[in-house]
């Protein structure tokens, strides 16, 4: 904050005249690429359709109430299939993640080049939406709780290996170097002196990543795989927008569920 | 000394986790149920399986090199359809978030506001931007506008909740001592909230830029315009190849907001 | 028992904190390094077990030369050199027990050491070395419950129980109040004593140096500036070590330790530790 000398004497200003300026052009650079943005998008938008959209909102709306409580006895299975989509998919995400983690983490990298490799396995699979996943793996194994579980576990991999390197890099390292210092391999060092440390946002990041996975599986139906999704999707198509109001409370309840079984399970934990 | 020496015991167990044994094995047991339930419930058809992986083969092979030559240009259109939607979505609906966010931080808002604020934030949470797009799709027909509608509202539910959480969670003295000198709401917000909240919010953004630019890569697939749409049709035609270079692309791209968003939030702070 | 030759350690930031320390340990010996902070006093003495990797010189423990040797041998030289940490540096989320336990890493398998199956006489002998310093009754309980001074004694079994010839003591001290210090020095005496143990223990408080050695050693900016009996350490001498400073107040009679310990459960052995304790 530098005192500016004018005819006046010293004036207080809150940022230098360049730093003002290149601020300035920070922000003008943004509303120009904002106003690009706005104008191709709108360039591709049916203006009528969103001029009558309220209207059809409303209509929608209307037709969605009551929802069909009598459809829930056929959304039970589906229901059982989301969650195992979403348990299972975290138990492969955690068993492939731990490795990953401790190839990624500076201080348990065996190797630079294996710590690149682990951070490209991390990135690819956090970039890739668990939609994207479920598509391929529909096409390769068939349609099917299969390729929801397997795609939720490769969506996951990333994301838990991203905080549990990031939890290995942070443990307290005199603990390791205590354990060094006995004469403990190197094997032993890891599991004396980092598991116990990192333990507790182990089982943190899982049961995270669970609750994000069970609202990520009730899409998964979306491109045939498995769970509630599916019977979504189908119920759009034929335009039952009383199943479907059911089945968005459904998805409601259980999200609510988990995230609470989750917040409880992570209070518990830390 | 060797006469003590032989009366300390020689076995020594790790006490359990947990020590309550009846929850312990309960737990234990309740999960391997499950476990068992939860595979034998599921409906997999294993010959469907066997069959695809030549079809993985050759989606892996893709890769190997993937096909970025683009010849009906459908690519970079979608690529870029989807980094304007995710820019354009970001804006408005960090834009929205600030007076909800605002309104949803109970120290700052009256309880009537804070009740419908939250209530906001809640709604837009709950549902999978996914589901947002297919509404906005029936709703304002397929395109790119759609897309933005959902990813916005998705924005909102994320955006606004850490934002009320994070006002909630600043340091009451700052706020109090600005208060005191007689400043009104608007100055007030300006000198003693926004100063806490900004540099968190400011890495929050791109963070949040870079999830929109993921979604929007799926919104497509139901309509929503974007690289969603053109993915969908590669794999529908099989086309592996393009698949990949558009698979790869999006990693890229992902990659490159990731480590801008680091040196942001470095440099914010 | 240990020598060092002209070690030298220069950080990759470039700071050079030790200049060509030269030092012979004589069996049994209790040392007391002494020296401002960033004197080179850690490295010194992570430079022998190799924590930290000297950059010129050499470490000789009896006649095996501890610079050279491969990763798979220095593991088991370690063995013979226990290790006690300022922040006591225990693994706080394992058992007391664990921790004590994890002192005979360098003697059992991998797999042996997943399980927490340990040879009998390992578990005899950490129940007695707990026992020994008055926390059997912890054993069971995780390190993070238990106060400094007690965390302090745990870290003292970690170190015993490897059953080495030469303890390595960094600021033992540091984070414990003045009466825990004192009995924390105390016991690492007495047990040097018993076991007949050679010790280098890292201090930057000179009144407890001087109550608890045999030799005192002051480092300088890397380098040696004294080497003498603790009665040596006379204003002019701390002025070399330590910078300008009125030392006639730290400067006291410090013959027998006359404080009289309250039955506190905290310490089982007290009184008998003389600062002549050792075995010469």
């Amino acid at each position: 904050m530098p005192l500016i000398e004018t005819s006046d004497g010293p004036m207080w200003k809150r940022r230098t005249p360049q730093k003002r300026l290149a601020i300035f052009m920070g922000w003008l650079f943004g509303f120009v690429i904002v106003f690009y943005a706005w104008r191709l998008i709108s360039e591709k938008t049916i203006w009528f359709f969103v001029q009558d959209a309220p209207k059809q909102a409303f209509d929608i709306a209307t037709r969605m109430v009551p929802p069909k409580f009598s459809y829930m006895e056929r959304l039970w299975v589906p229901v059982w299939d989301t969650l195992n989509i979403a348990t299972l998919g975290t138990v492969i995400a955690l068993a492939i993640a731990i490795p990953v983690a401790f190839a990624a983490a500076r201080n348990t990298t065996p190797h630079p080049i294996v710590r690149a490799i682990a951070i490209f396995i991390i990135v690819a699979s956090r970039s890739v939406n668990s939609l994207i996943w479920a598509l391929i793996l529909v096409l390769i194994l068939g349609p099917g709780v299969l390729a929801g579980t397997i795609a939720i576990g490769l969506r996951s991999v990333g994301f838990c290996a991203k905080l549990l390197y990031e939890g290995i890099e942070e443990i307290d390292h005199s603990q390791v170097e205590a354990i060094e210092a006995t004469g403990a391999s190197r094997m032993q060092q890891m599991l004396y002196g980092i598991v116990p440390q990192v333990l507790p946002t182990f089982a943190g990041v899982g049961v995270f990543r669970w609750d994000i996975n069970i609202r990520e599986s009730t899409i998964l139906g979306l491109v045939g795989a498995g769970g509630i999704g599916i019977e979504l999707s189908g119920s759009i198509n034929t335009l039952a927008w009383t199943q479907v109001s059911m089945i968005l409370l459904v998805i409601l309840l259980t999200v609510i569920v988990s995230e609470w079984v989750s917040a409880k399970v992570r209070g518990a934990i830390i | 000394m060797s006469e003590t020496l032989n009366t300390f015991p020689d076995t020594w167990k790790k006490p359990p986790l947990i020590r309550n044994p009846t929850l312990r094995w309960g737990l234990i047991v309740g999960f391997a149920i499950y476990l068992a339930i939860a595979l034998g419930t599921m409906d997999v058809n294993w010959q469907r399986a066997w069959e695809g992986i030549p079809r993985g083969q050759r989606f892996i092979l893709a890769f190997f090199p993937p096909d970025f030559s683009d010849s009906r240009n459908v690519v970079w259109d979608g690529i870029l359809e989807s980094v304007w939607m995710a820019i354009i979505a970001t804006v408005a609906g960090i834009a929205l978030s600030v007076p909800i966010g605002l309104g949803a931080a109970s120290n700052l808002a009256p309880k009537w506001v804070y009740f419908f604020c939250r209530s906001i934030v809640a709604g837009s949470r709950t549902f999978p931007e996914i589901i947002l797009a297919i509404f906005a799709v029936k709703l304002f027909g397929f395109g790119p506008f759609a897309g933005f509608v959902a990813l916005s509202i998705g924005t909102i539910g994320f955006f606004a909740k850490l934002l009320a959480e994070d006002i909630e969670n600043m340091s009451a003295s700052q706020a109090e001592a600005i208060k005191a000198t007689g400043a009104s709401w608007f100055q007030w917000i300006n000198y003693a909230i926004q100063p806490q909240v900004m540099p968190r919010m400011i890495g929050l953004s791109v963070y949040r830029l870079d999830i929109n630019f993921r979604e929007s890569a799926v919104v497509g697939i139901v309509g929503g315009g974007g690289i969603g749409a053109t993915l969908n049709t590669a794999f529908d035609r099989y086309e592996f190849d393009t698949a990949a270079a558009i698979l790869l692309i999006i990693i890229g791209i992902v990659m490159v907001l990731e480590y801008i968003s680091g040196y942001l939030r470095k440099w914010v702070q | 028992m240990l020598r060092l030759e002209g070690l030298s350690k220069r950080y990759k930031t470039g700071d050079e904190a030790l200049k060509g320390v030269d030092l012979e340990i004589p069996d049994g010996q209790v040392i007391a390094l002494i020296g401002p902070s960033g004197a080179g006093k850690s490295t010194l003495i992570r430079c022998v077990n190799r924590l930290v990797e000297p950059t010129k010189g050499k470490v000789y423990l009896g006649d095996l030369e501890l610079t050279g040797l491969s990763s798979g041998a220095l593991r088991k030289a370690r063995r013979k050199m226990g290790m006690i940490f300022q922040e006591y540096a225990l693994v706080e989320r394992l058992t007391v027990m664990e921790n004590v336990l994890s002192g005979r890493l360098g003697y059992v398998s991998f797999f042996a050491s997943w399980t927490r199956k340990f040879p009998k006489k390992d578990i005899r002998e950490a129940y007695r070395l707990l026992d020994r310093v008055g926390l059997m009754h912890m054993a069971d309980k995780r390190a993070d419950e238990l106060s400094g001074g007690q965390r302090q004694r745990v870290g003292i079994c970690r170190a015993l129980i490897q059953d080495p010839d030469l303890l390595l003591v960094d600021e033992p001290t540091a984070s414990l109040d003045p009466k825990t210090s004192r009995q924390i020095m105390r016991l690492i005496n007495e047990l040097c004593a018993e076991r007949g143990l050679a010790a280098i223990i890292n201090i930057h408080d000179v009144l407890l140096a001087q109550m608890f050695s045999q030799r005192v050693v002051g480092l300088e900016l890397g380098s040696i500036v004294y080497d003498g009996p603790p009665d040596g350490l006379t204003p002019e001498v701390l002025t070399r070590i330590y910078g300008e400073e009125d030392w006639e107040a730290t400067i006291e009679n410090v013959d027998d330790d006359d404080e009289v310990e309250e039955d506190d459960g905290e310490l089982v052995n007290v009184g008998i530790a003389k600062r002549t304790g050792g075995n010469e």
